[in-house]
């Protein structure tokens, strides 16, 4: 498969927070001169870039810099390059990277992704301003007359889930309490003090059932990776993380079993998940997705949060994930996947080291999986 | 409550436009009966291109719903009351609309509900009462 033909060589992330009002061209470089160093090489070794959104046809917090930024910035001499918003999931920015690398294209890419949506929303007046874009409006014309936004879809996925499966929202809310226990160990993650299934259970609702710690929190940051071919000779292979499966299929269902028909491993295998969690039904939909709970049990599955914790059987998003640690759309996951394998967690490492780990981006139709390892 | 009204193109004009009669019209294939909704020039299921839009009777059930609690729009006053329903015509065949005349706390899934609509504009827009 041409996912073997590549892999994370170096990773890197910004400071990462509420407000920060920094330039966000700064916040990238960070990042990506910290992955292209944490992979041994230098900025003359990057032949390509690749991003999600890119700055063309985007928001000023969504995407903080693009990819001519980026190479105008850093220098770069590029063979190959990409940035677009219509992927399979965020991730899908690194499965380009992983293609134009498994097909020879180039030989080290830097992926990146940047936000400031947090600032922006400041500068601008508010999230709506930050959204104001012509080619929203053919599909915001089937919401806005109804007053719907972003957590409608969330909720409305809620309730379904919820009434489908009998899981309560004592059950749900040790993702968010998860989130939070494991975020108080990162000293990147925006929400650190303590919360409790009662904080969550008296919490405000946004849109019932879902409530304000089942939303993540929009930050300013960068995460950066370097894709690398897996013969380079320049690259540190025993510290490289191999693609052992990528799903890219639209659906989460589709894109989960995708990835299973590419791949020897099962579910079973799996140590580590650091799964989408822009709204903590999505993890829940990931969990059942790529079938590490059976479908429609993952209330059980979350009771106390015990089997999801640090030394649960299946640690989740150890980071914090979006909802403590912040909305750094997928790259954060698959950032702490990273440092889990090659035991660079710090106070927050799982122990044993995992050796398989699967992360996951986006929703609905917008959807991307990769299963990774450190063979 | 003014909600905003949506902006009439040629693609999506008769949908908007259907509630003036008091008739919930959805773009319908005229070779296989497949009802597609947003209306697209092409039927997905036969591929076919002749799509018009045609009368349903504007009965369905609650497939889902959430109660809203957050000023979205700076126009409609929260609480209100978002839902997906299934039109009894066809599975999957489902609008997001709200759920009126009806106490938000009393919306539940699987309940029966109808369309009536709000004149916003040029626009009827469907939305749904027990
Ligand atoms: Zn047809």
């Amino acid at each position: 498969m041409i996912e073997q033909q590549a892999v994370i060589s170096g990773t890197g992330i910004s400071n990462v927070g509420r407000r920060l009002h920094q330039d966000p061209w700064s916040l990238t470089a960070d990042a990506a001169l910290a992955a292209i160093a944490d992979a041994g090489l230098t900025p003359e070794h990057i032949d390509g870039l690749a991003t999600y959104p890119g700055a063309t046809g985007s928001t000023p917090g969504i995407t903080g810099a693009g990819v001519e930024d980026v190479r105008a910035m850093l220098g770069l001499k590029t063979r190959w390059h990409t940035g677009g918003s219509e992927l399979p999931g965020q991730l899908g920015s690194v499965i380009n990277a992983i293609l134009a690398v498994g097909s020879g294209l180039a030989e080290h890419v830097l992926c990146f992704r940047t936000v400031w949506e947090s600032s922006a929303q400041d500068q601008l007046g508010g999230r709506s301003a930050t959204l104001q874009s012509r080619a929203a409006r053919e599909m915001n014309q089937w919401y806005e007359p109804y007053g719907a936004g972003y957590s409608t879809y969330g909720a409305l996925s809620m309730q379904r889930y919820m009434h489908e499966s009998g899981a309560t929202r004592a059950q749900l809310g040790q993702i968010a309490v998860n989130a939070r226990a494991n975020a108080a160990l990162n000293p990147l993650a925006v929400y650190k003090s303590p919360l409790s299934i009662e904080d969550y259970l008296d919490s405000r609702m946004i849109s019932d059932p879902l409530c304000l710690y089942d939303c993540d929190v929009p930050v300013d940051g960068s995460v950066a990776f370097v894709i690398s071919r897996a013969d380079s000779k320049l690259i540190d292979r025993g510290r490289a993380i191999t693609f052992e499966a990528i799903g890219s299929a639209a659906g989460l269902n589709a894109c989960a079993a995708m990835m299973w028909s590419r791949t020897e491993l099962k579910p079973s295998d799996v140590k580590l998940a650091e799964l989408y969690d822009g709204f903590s039904i999505l993890a829940v939909l990931w969990l059942e997705a790529l079938g590490l709970v059976p479908k429609n049990k993952t209330g059980e599955f979350l009771q106390n949060g015990t089997r999801i914790s640090r030394t649960g059987q299946l640690p989740l998003n150890t980071g914090g994930g979006q909802l403590s640690g912040g909305r750094l759309h997928g790259y954060g996951q698959l950032h702490q996947a990273c440092l889990q394998l090659r035991g660079n967690g710090d106070t927050r490492q799982i122990s044993p080291r995992p050796e398989v780990a699967v992360v996951s981006s986006g929703t609905t139709n917008f959807s991307s999986c990769l299963l990774l390892s450190r063979h | 409550m003014q909600r905003p009204a949506p902006p009439l193109t040629p693609r999506t004009e008769s949908f908007w436009r259907s509630g003036e009669d008091g008739t919930l019209r959805i773009a319908t294939c005229q070779a296989c009966g497949w009802r597609l909704h947003p209306p697209r020039p092409v039927c997905p299921n036969c591929h076919a291109r002749d799509i018009s839009f045609e009368p349903v009777s504007g009965q369905g059930v609650i497939h889902s719903f959430t109660i809203n609690r957050y000023q979205l729009s700076p126009s409609m006053q929260p609480p209100y009351v978002l839902a997906e329903v299934e039109m009894i015509e066809q599975k999957s065949l489902i609008l997001l609309t709200n759920i009126v005349n009806c106490a938000v706390e009393d919306v539940r899934i699987g309940m029966p509900v109808s369309v009536t609509f709000d004149h916003v504009e040029d626009a009827w827009i469907p939305v749904f009462q027990p």
